[in-house]
């Protein structure tokens, strides 16, 4: 059984590669009974769109 | 000389884009006059070839792309001296505060449960959450940033990251996750806590 710690760690590097089915199950299994690492899944996404949208607006399309 | 080059490329124009370019250039070197070197740099190479975009947005992309290419250049140069996996007091203080939203069977303590941020495009619209992000990227420690900036700004992989800076995997996704961390939790103290989500 996996941590809320260990699920941290785990979101964080699937920003980076992709999970092992293995972990993926045991993500998913965690996740659906744990709101507080639920959410920090959500931030870490908003992370990343944060960031994409940054790059964009330095050199990507021109807002205007 | 197309009279069309000089409505594109004005004064106005290359003053705003200098201004993005050294803003996006000190984040990712922690180096004003080192940044101002490498814009300049990027500036006078784009230009030269301008007159082939069609308009302001290809000019921003061309430049910007240059000035990446720049950017990646200087970090090559700057990973000779410096040791990414030591330790700074900085980053150390981070992984204690990140030990300590932790109950002792590795839960989340009541207070410390991450929130549900809400609607993603909600803050992006705005221009003063641009400002909490900003100030949020400038308070990671230098090598932390160097990473993270590495990984979501120049859009390395983990493994490109590693060779350039000579860091095991394990080590990169370590400094990875202790920025996500910290930057998280600074979006959640410094905007998600006072900004205008909804519930």
């Amino acid at each position: 059984m996996l941590s809320c710690k260990d699920i941290t760690h785990l979101l964080s590097e699937s920003q980076d590669r992709k999970l092992a089915v293995s972990e993926r199950l045991r993500l998913e299994m965690h996740l659906a009974m744990c709101t507080g690492c639920k959410n920090f899944k959500g931030q870490m996404a908003f992370l990343r769109k944060a960031c994409r949208r940054y790059t964009q607006a330095n050199g990507g399309q021109d807002k205007e | 000389m197309k009279p069309v080059e000089h409505q594109i490329i004005d004064n106005e124009f290359l003053a705003e884009i200098r201004r993005d370019m050294l803003k996006f250039a000190s984040l990712q070197l922690r180096d004003e006059s080192l940044a101002e070197d490498v814009v300049q740099e990027a500036l006078m190479g784009a230009l030269a070839n301008a007159k082939e975009f069609a308009g302001r947005s290809a000019v921003k992309t061309w430049v910007f792309a240059i000035l990446r290419n720049k950017i990646v250049d200087q970090i090559r140069l700057q990973s000779r001296t410096i040791n990414v996996s030591a330790l700074s007091p900085e980053e150390d203080s981070l992984d204690q505060s990140f030990e300590s939203l932790f109950e002792t069977n590795a839960r989340w303590t009541p207070g410390a449960r991450p929130t549900n941020w809400g609607d993603p495009e909600e803050a992006l619209r705005q221009q003063r959450f641009w400002d909490v992000f900003d100030a949020c990227l400038k308070h990671l420690p230098e090598n932390t940033a160097l990473v993270f900036m590495m990984r979501e700004f120049l859009e390395f992989e983990t493994t490109e990251i590693c060779r350039e800076l000579s860091i095991t995997t394990s080590n990169c996704n370590v400094i990875l996750h202790r920025a996500r961390n910290a930057l998280r939790k600074c979006l959640e103290g410094s905007w998600f806590a006072t900004g205008e989500r909804p519930c």
